[in-house]
């Protein structure tokens, strides 16, 4: 693995620097605190961005893929942390996807964490992930065929 | 004959005057069952003659041969009744000192706990017997009797002491070695009739386990009898009394003879067969209420029967050390203490020791301790040529 | 089963051509379907740790394949938080983890704080440092007692548990309950230390690093334990973190990453502790990391409860906070004892939560079972399992 390298705030900096870089206008950032940057990135491009974190800035664990429905369109949130070369750092990448055609890119053959995560966001929101390897249900009984955490869904004794 | 009182009939000449005495000397339990025919059948005789006086049925029930006949019967449930109270005595220290071990009592209602392992099997035989459909029915039932039946017998067997015994071979030792070993065998085709992936992987496993751990046993109760001298269990004790007990020239055997006992009874750390936290429940999966309870009798009869062959074999049997007189004590007495203080060992190991991995057992069977047993034989053959014993 | 390799042997040899005497023995040996067989685990089984399946595909005796199956306890946690004020879903976030609830409960409490951007208390915070190492030790005490029974002793499950006990009263002294306990706040914790609370907890943590000996003296010193957990289930770093596996899984691989060092929230910065790392990457590895972190756990309640104690009775242990929390995205991460835990909150300025989501570390970890059980035995399979350590309560939320 990479060498481990102690905390500096110039990491935020530099982590904003080498990503606009790379990809110029398909990543805008929108925030920043200390070990947190936080991005939006165009759907088309998330794979790349992803990659290129795993590959070249050794962010070597995806902790979350969570699914949030804006009701007029769907969000993908990515977390992806580093252990080595930032150690402690923490990227947050927002992802925006359309209601009629909720198709991203799976990262699950980057990250092996993100295997279940995507599992569960497609099961619990309907963004269907390409190329992930078994797009199936997990918490919820295969009978269902509806994606119960929609803001469109109502529980029972909601109004 | 003419009887005028009870007296007359229940009457208890030496029954070893008896000419159908079946024994060759003098039998505790045979005595004790004969004297208690004497008292039921002459008491029922001496009632039948006072409605009919003289009549042939009251002579009948107290001549000599009928009495030895009904003796025999009742010989069998003394020597049963006994043996099994032994070993339900065993059952209950075993939840005892596991319970403490553990930190916590135990069983504690009825005379400190004994009477509830009396109701925990009466509560097994009472459940409702569920047989899966496709299973052998032939196999699947007889394999469990044979099991039961088999440890039952070898339990039964074994001599308490010089007058309590149920038969003297001159083989006795071998005899009980083999139809112990007859046991893999029925559990083998027991795991495999029942029709269940899972008991049928129960089943190979128990079968190869105990075959493997059978070897060294069988090495280390020749090495003993060599010793001895005789295959008869009151000679190996006889001349345990004479030397020394067998456990300090034979220390290596005494070690791996216990460990072979533990693998034997199927008790942890070689339990692989019943192995509760792993997938499956073992070759004894599909047996319900009745038979389960008697083949976890059969397991507790065969811990009995082991930590009894160690007794005979390495403690001294039924002496005790230094004491002369047999009339001092009850050697019957001696011998279940010491049994049952081997069995308090097992139950030790059993608390502080995790289970072991099915190959790891068969490296150790196969690797450790048949070597070890064969140095103990060799040893035993120096001693014995340089006329030590 | 036997009778079936027959009839394909029966078959496959009467369909050969006459003008081909001799029979392939290789082509016909690999078209067989040799013993290969799926084993269910579960979902009732005695190894424990709650309502999961794990699916083994095995070949005789090794290990192919494996497949988790979760979701027997999904109860919708993040829908239903949707519909309610935010102090009320505390007492729910206990639920998540029933066996470490109040790092949950605090995770929660940690991320409304940051949506609002207070800062509670300095005495709020040393507590909670207090109550979270109280609950890892519990925690870790009951995945103790678990390996216990997984490897076939019960009596270390019984001794681990009675330790465990005097943890459960320190619970109980610190906020009346024993398991869902409902201590923190948004903005400090319920109530103060009562009277003596650190008298009671340095003699527990005192005795506490006596009596763990006698259980680790079982495991440790004998050699059936070890042999049991040695080798197996071995990872590399890179497999690990790639898979996302996090918490003492991770430091017994040797990554040495733990949130409290080296992602502080809550004033762990000020508390002086080691991280245990070990490098073999296998179970027994796992285990010693895990033993350790106890100890150290100790550590730290004795240093925490020394600064509560220089702050004073009446130091603030508790801010007001209002009830809408202005819109925005905040998330905050802890160090659960089983991983790194971590909740996403997007907030629109009412009471309520727009979109609450929790990251359990179990739910992923047990998603890398497949490459951790590969090419072990099926008696192995309980050892590795039980490092992993399941609490289904946050892996189904």
């Amino acid at each position: 693995m990479s060498p481990i390298r102690e905390y500096d705030s110039s990491w935020e900096g530099d982590i904003e620097n080498k990503l606009t870089e790379k990809f110029g206008d398909k990543i805008k950032f929108t925030g920043q605190e200390i070990r947190r940057v936080y991005a939006h990135v165009e759907r088309d491009a998330i794979f790349d961005v992803c990659k290129f974190l795993n590959d070249e800035l050794s962010f070597e664990h995806c902790a979350n893929v969570i699914g949030v429905d804006m009701k007029d369109y769907m969000q993908v949130v990515y977390h992806i942390d580093s252990y080595t070369t930032y150690k402690g750092e923490c990227v947050e990448l927002t992802v925006d996807v359309p209601n009629d055609d909720p198709h991203v890119k799976s990262v699950s053959s980057i990250w092996g964490g993100a295997n279940w995560n995507e599992r569960e966001t497609w099961e619990l929101f309907g963004i269907v992930f390409d190329g992930h390897p078994r797009l199936e249900r997990l918490l919820t009984p295969e009978t269902y065929e509806f994606f119960p955490f929609r803001k469109s869904y109502k529980l029972r004794g909601w109004e | 004959m003419v009887y005028s009182s009870i007296l007359d009939w229940v009457n208890f000449p030496n029954i070893m005057a008896n000419p159908y005495y079946p024994f060759e000397t003098y039998n505790l339990p045979y005595d004790i069952s004969q004297k208690l025919w004497e008292i039921i059948g002459g008491t029922i005789a001496w009632l039948i003659n006072l409605l009919f006086p003289g009549n042939p049925v009251s002579e009948w029930l107290v001549c000599d041969m009928t009495v030895n006949f009904f003796a025999l019967i009742i010989f069998m449930i003394v020597v049963f009744l006994v043996v099994f109270i032994g070993i339900l005595i065993s059952l209950w220290e075993e939840r005892k000192v596991l319970g403490r071990t553990m930190d916590r009592r135990g069983t504690m209602v009825g005379m400190k706990g004994f009477l509830q392992c009396v109701a925990d099997g009466f509560k097994t035989f009472m459940k409702e017997d569920t047989q899966p459909r496709k299973v052998d029915r032939m196999t699947y039932m007889w394999t469990v009797s044979l099991v039961i039946g088999t440890s039952m017998l070898i339990a039964c067997m074994i001599p308490l002491s010089d007058r309590w015994y149920v038969v003297n071979y001159n083989t006795g030792l071998l005899l009980i070695m083999g139809l112990f070993a007859l046991a893999p065998f029925f559990i083998l085709v027991s795991g495999w009739s029942q029709n269940n992936k899972y008991s049928l992987i129960g089943g190979m496993r128990a079968a190869e386990m105990m075959i493997s751990y059978e070897i060294p046993m069988l090495i280390l109760i020749a090495t003993a009898c060599l010793m001895a001298g005789t295959f008869n269990i009151g000679g190996i004790v006889q001349a345990q009394y004479d030397t020394m007990p067998y456990f300090i020239p034979q220390c290596i055997g005494f070690v791996t003879f216990f460990v072979c006992a533990n693998a034997e009874a199927e008790r942890t750390p070689f339990d692989l067969a019943e192995a509760e936290s792993e997938l499956v429940e073992g070759w004894q999966t599909e047996y319900a209420g009745m038979k389960w309870g008697l083949i976890m009798l059969a397991d507790y009869m065969r811990g009995y029967v082991s930590c009894a062959m160690i007794t005979i074999l390495y403690l001294g049997g039924w002496n005790l050390p230094f004491i002369g007189d047999l009339n001092n004590y009850v050697p019957e007495l001696v011998f279940l203490l010491k049994t049952w203080l081997v069995f308090f060992a097992m139950i030790i190991v059993r608390a502080a020791l995790p289970r072991v991995r099915t190959d790891q057992i068969l490296n150790l069977g196969w690797k450790v301790f048949m070597p070890l047993s064969i140095i103990n034989l060799v040893i035993v053959l120096l001693l014995k040529m340089g006329g030590v014993f | 089963m036997m009778a079936d390799d027959n009839s394909e042997q029966t078959k496959t040899a009467g369909q050969m051509p006459a003008m081909k005497p001799v029979v392939d023995v290789a082509a016909e040996t690999a078209k067989m379907e040799t013993d290969k067989m799926w084993v269910i685990m579960g979902p009732q089984h005695p190894f424990s740790h709650g309502l999961w399946t794990l699916k083994i595909k095995v070949d005789g005796e090794i290990v192919t394949d494996a497949e988790p199956i979760v979701g027997y306890l999904h109860r919708g946690w993040e829908k239903e938080a949707e519909n309610r004020p935010y102090p009320k879903i505390i007492p729910m976030a206990d639920r998540l983890c029933y066996a470490a609830s109040m790092t949950y409960t605090h995770l929660y409490c940690m991320t409304v704080e940051k949506a609002l951007g207070i800062d509670p208390p300095d005495k709020a915070k040393y507590i909670m440092i207090i109550a979270d190492e109280i609950n890892r030790l519990q925690s870790h005490l009951m995945w103790l007692a678990a390996v216990g029974t997984d490897l076939g002793n019960f009596t270390v499950f019984l001794w681990a548990m009675r330790e465990r006990e005097y943890w459960m009263d320190m619970n109980v002294r610190l906020c009346g309950a024993r398991m869902t306990t409902n201590y923190p706040r948004i903005g400090g914790v319920r109530n103060d230390t009562p009277e003596l609370f650190d008298r009671d907890i340095i003699r527990c943590t005192e005795h506490f690093e006596k009596a763990v000996w006698d259980i680790i003296g079982l495991i440790d010193d004998s050699s059936i334990y070890v042999s049991r957990m040695k080798n197996t289930g071995i990872l590399t770093p890179e497999q690990c973190a790639n898979l996302g596996i996090t918490g003492p899984a991770l430091r017994g691989t040797g990554v040495d990453f733990d949130l409290r060092r080296d992602d502080p929230y809550s004033n762990y910065d000020q508390i002086d502790f080691d991280v245990p790392v070990l490098k073999q990457g296998d179970s027994y590895a796992r285990y010693m990391v895990r033993v350790e972190e106890m100890l150290q756990s100790c550590k730290i309640i004795k240093q925490a409860m020394a600064k509560v104690r220089a702050l004073g009775k009446n130091a603030p242990y508790r801010l007001k906070v209002p009830s809408n929390v202005p819109a925005g995205r905040h998330f905050a991460k802890l160090e659960d004892p089983r991983g790194e835990s971590m909740m996403y909150l997007i907030s629109d300025g009412t009471d309520k939560p727009y979109r609450l989501k929790v990251r359990s570390p179990i739910f992923v970890n047990v998603s890398a079972s497949r490459e951790l059980c590969m090419g072990c035995r099926i008696a192995d399979v309980p050892a590795i399992m039980a490092m992993i350590d399941m609490c289904l309560g946050e892996t189904d939320r």
